[in-house]
């Protein structure tokens, strides 16, 4: 790594960790006024930091996160916003919890194949939204949030009608038909840490080479940051936006799969919760950078274990969620004013630099 | 110094001594300007002159590192427009800031609405109002017309409006005339001499436009290089005194032309490119051009003539409606862009900013724009960004991008040298055919010097240019002929040996057409 580089990393890292103790301080302040000691409450969090469980169950929080996360930032990168990863997950927790149930292979195939039929399920809703937008020209933010709406629905009314095992009666929950042992995620640490964590890092790997490495990577980022210039040099945009919307929404697919391969084993309601959603304030938070997304998600991951750990000391559990949310408030204000700042410094030694040696 | 100050009137506006630097560049220094209340003061100069960063400066856009301003007699200080505005100072922008989908009224109002009682828009107030202008500026059209149903002039004139509901006594106008046809031109005089004569405002027009300049204007001041270098009126001056003031004694000299028939490398045969709105007229039509080897073609036209859409369909942009594209021997009225770079076509583009760069991205991933297909530059599907950066220092070396590496962000570097890198990265491909629009715009004249050499050696080993300028004196003294858009038609072709300015401006303006050999 070069200088240059080198100092632009640290700016980056530098600005997400101001915005984390910038949030510590709020969420302090937010405990003050509730008549809460935050000092008990910090020391409890970074109790909680030392003790293997805890750890152990945020990298399992964190890994869809770190999925879903990756999907944002692609979108990103190409400014689009796709705020469809909860849907496009929920379609293919569905689509793959009746795919690998009602398949006969051996181990390692059977989950490979479950990958498989969750990735291009969730780029097939995703590529909905990439049509409406290159054929049509409608906004994929619009788009997306009401592509989530219609697979929520869509995906319930399919599964109370088709897929439900109503014979199953041992649970409380309803279930589709649970997958074979085949299918199932191997666990790290039994019952603990599922083994899903090395697909996520995967999926990080291979985003970062995708985007940074490769050419198609660099057209992508180029028609991100100045759509002009990318079509003057004859990128495709079209072919760029449904390029990069089937690969978030392939990632996307993955998002539930620890949850349906490595936890429960079969679709229920409400499966993988949310987590498509969240992974857009991680990628936030990470600067839709990979090494950034690894380590926001793990930061989210620990604060909603931890959040446990606050409610037997009566401090309200709900006080993670606040500061997962002012965080990435805080990371969206400072981050502004931190390349701002930054920018100029830059410009200043540019003219500095030239003034030094002139030409 | 201005005559015929009458005693006691203080001046509209005076800048003394402003002084105006960016990174790399010093954009206006030693700018003296004195406007005499109740004329139109025309500013003139090339492209690149200096205009638009001193009129940003009277209107507060940016503050001057030194200088002082004084309106009507009063030193000011303007940290922003609000400040400017206050002053009463109002700008026209080249390119209009209107919502379209809001009436004339709403725009006019936009930012400075009427309130009655507690925050209610009073309408009605503003209608009144705004009517009383519109008769005193002698515009004629309903108020409630959405502004896009309007045409080029009267959207200028609403911009006026704007400028005028908001009390503006000095009216700054950014080459209001760019967009406009001729009859267009003689109303917004009109208009603009019923401000001054009737009501005793004050215009500052910027304009590189001589004619209207000498015709309609009271005062002129030529800026060159950065700085103001003299003030006159039209009684004392001509189009060539002009001229000669705004590009200095020396033209650059039309030589090294060899009669011959060399193979053709860009042929345009019938072409039609679509208007921007739909059912509207063509913006390109019937255009017929050839660019043979080792010739530079000049394209004169006054801006929005239909330049831009032609360079659209030459880079397979935009369909074409009718006609057709070779390039290099080849047709390639239905290929796509990738296809006609790979073939020998390269683009240097009309806005450097908006088409040609990554701002935000460092400089060697800026020189790879466009050369991600180069096997130098790449191993298979991956960038070797070694070499990448390496080719990058190559150019950056070649055209003498001031820059301390090729790892700093682009928007670091100043507009010259943003523009030599682009420039220098779409020479890196060899290219058989260059498309320049605009080569050298808002260039200092050391990196203008630089591009033309560049391109005229490039030219002598065998590369056709199509070149687009606003910048006459460029055009002639590049070109090998010069043909001129107007209206979206090719309407002349001329001998850059004989073409003047003047020339080249009437028939710019659709004044005159066909050949001027």
């Amino acid at each position: 790594m070069n200088r240059q580089t080198l100092q632009r990393t640290a700016v980056t890292a530098g600005s997400s960790v101001l915005a984390v103790f910038v949030a510590l301080g709020i969420s302090a302040i937010v405990l003050l006024i509730t008549g809460k000691d935050p000092a008990k409450a910090f020391s409890t969090l970074f109790e909680a930091a030392g003790d293997t469980k805890v750890l152990q169950g945020a990298v399992n929080r964190a890994t869809p996160l770190m999925i879903s996360a990756a999907a944002v930032a692609i979108g990103f990168k190409m400014n689009l916003f796709n705020i469809g990863v909860e849907g496009q997950m929920r379609v293919a927790l569905l689509t793959t919890a009746v795919v690998g149930a009602n398949v006969t292979l051996p181990p390692v195939l059977h989950v490979l194949l479950c990958l498989i039929v969750a990735m291009a399920s969730g780029a097939a809703w995703a590529g909905i939204a990439g049509w409406l937008k290159v054929k049509r020209g409608v906004n994929e933010v619009i788009s997306t949030i009401m592509l989530n709406f219609i697979a929520l629905s869509l995906v319930a009314w399919a599964f109370d009608d088709f897929f439900r095992e109503d014979e199953n009666t041992t649970t409380v929950l309803v279930k589709t038909k649970e997958l074979p042992r085949s299918a199932w995620f191997p666990d790290i640490v039994d019952r603990r840490l599922n083994g899903m964590i090395m697909v996520a890092i995967l999926v990080l790997v291979v985003f970062w080479v995708l985007v940074w490495k490769t050419r198609f990577g660099f057209r992508l980022r180029a028609s991100g940051a100045n759509a002009g210039a990318a079509r003057a040099t004859g990128v495709h945009p079209k072919r760029m936006i449904l390029v990069s919307i089937l690969i978030s929404g392939a990632f996307a697919g993955l998002v539930g799969m620890r949850a349906l391969l490595g936890d429960v084993h079969a679709y229920q309601n409400n499966l993988a919760e949310q987590q498509g959603f969240n992974g857009i304030a991680v990628a936030l938070l990470g600067r839709n950078h990979p090494l950034g997304i690894f380590f926001a998600a793990l930061l989210f991951g620990f604060l909603g274990e931890a959040s446990g750990k606050l409610q037997l000391e009566d401090i309200p559990k709900e006080i993670a969620t606040i500061m997962s949310g002012i965080i990435v408030l805080a990371v969206v204000i400072i981050n502004e004013a931190v390349k701002r700042w930054n920018d100029r410094r830059i410009q200043r030694r540019a003219a500095a630099a030239l003034e030094e040696a002139p030409a | 110094m201005v005559e015929g100050i009458p005693s006691g009137t203080p001046l509209a506006v005076e800048l003394t001594g402003i002084w105006k630097r960016f990174p790399g560049v010093v954009a206006n220094h030693d700018v003296n300007l004195q406007v005499r209340p109740g004329t139109i003061h025309a500013i003139v100069g090339e492209n690149g002159a200096g205009k638009s960063t001193l009129m940003k400066t009277l209107y507060g856009m940016h503050q001057p590192d030194e200088g002082t301003i004084r309106v009507e007699g009063d030193e000011k200080t303007f940290r922003s427009p609000t400040d400017a505005i206050a002053a009463d100072i109002g700008m026209v922008h080249q390119h209009f800031m209107l919502a379209d989908n809001l009436s004339v009224l709403e725009n006019v109002i936009l930012g400075s609405e009427p309130v009655r009682g507690r925050g209610r828009l009073d309408l009605a107030e503003a209608s009144r109002r705004l009517r009383g202008l519109m008769k005193s500026l002698g515009v004629d059209f309903d108020p409630s017309t959405p502004v896009a149903s309007l045409g080029v002039g009267q959207r200028q004139r609403v911009e006026i409006l704007k400028v005028l509901y908001r009390g503006a006594r000095i009216l700054i106008l950014d080459e209001p005339t760019a967009v406009l046809v001729p009859q267009e031109v003689e109303e917004l005089f009109e208009t603009l001499g019923r401000l001054v004569s009737d009501e005793g405002r004050t215009v500052i027009f910027i304009s590189h436009k001589l004619d209207e300049v000498l015709t309609y204007c009271d005062d002129i001041t030529v800026i060159r290089q950065g700085t103001t270098v003299a003030t006159t009126t039209p009684r004392d001056t001509d189009r060539r005194g002009l001229a000669e003031l705004m590009v200095g004694s020396n033209l650059p000299d039309p030589s090294g032309r060899r009669p011959r028939q060399p193979p053709v490398v860009l042929r345009c045969r019938g072409v039609e490119v679509a208007g921007a709105i739909p059912g509207a007229k063509s913006a390109v039509e019937a255009v017929n051009l050839e660019v043979r080897v080792a010739e530079v073609v000049g394209v004169a036209g006054v801006e929005g003539n239909g330049q831009f859409e032609l360079c659209e369909a030459i880079l397979g942009l935009v369909p074409l409606l009718a006609g057709s594209v070779e390039i290099v021997g080849s047709d390639m009225t239905h290929a796509d862009t990738r296809t006609r770079l790979a073939s020998g076509l390269s683009y240097i583009p009309f806005d450097r900013q908006r088409e040609g760069l990554l701002l935000d991205a460092p400089l060697w991933e800026n020189t790879l724009l466009g050369r991600d297909d180069d096997p130098a530059l790449t191993s298979g599907p991956f960038i070797n960004k070694r070499r990448a950066q390496a080719d990058s220092r190559t150019i950056i070396a070649r055209y003498g991008v001031r820059t301390p590496s090729e790892q700093v962000p682009a928007f670091a570097l100043s507009g010259g040298n943003q523009q030599k890198l682009v420039v220098g990265r779409e020479m890196a491909t060899n290219p058989r055919i260059l498309v320049a629009a605009h080569p050298t715009r808002g260039v200092d004249v050391g990196a203008q010097a630089a591009i033309w050499d560049e391109l005229r050696r490039a030219r002598d080993e065998g590369l056709g240019i199509l070149l687009i300028s606003a910048d006459l004196e460029e055009l002639i003294g590049l070109s090998d002929r010069i043909v001129v858009m107007f209206d979206g038609r090719i309407t002349a072709e001329l001998d850059p040996r004989q073409a003047t300015p003047e020339l080249l401006g009437t028939y710019m303006t659709g004044e005159m057409q066909g050949s001027g050999r």
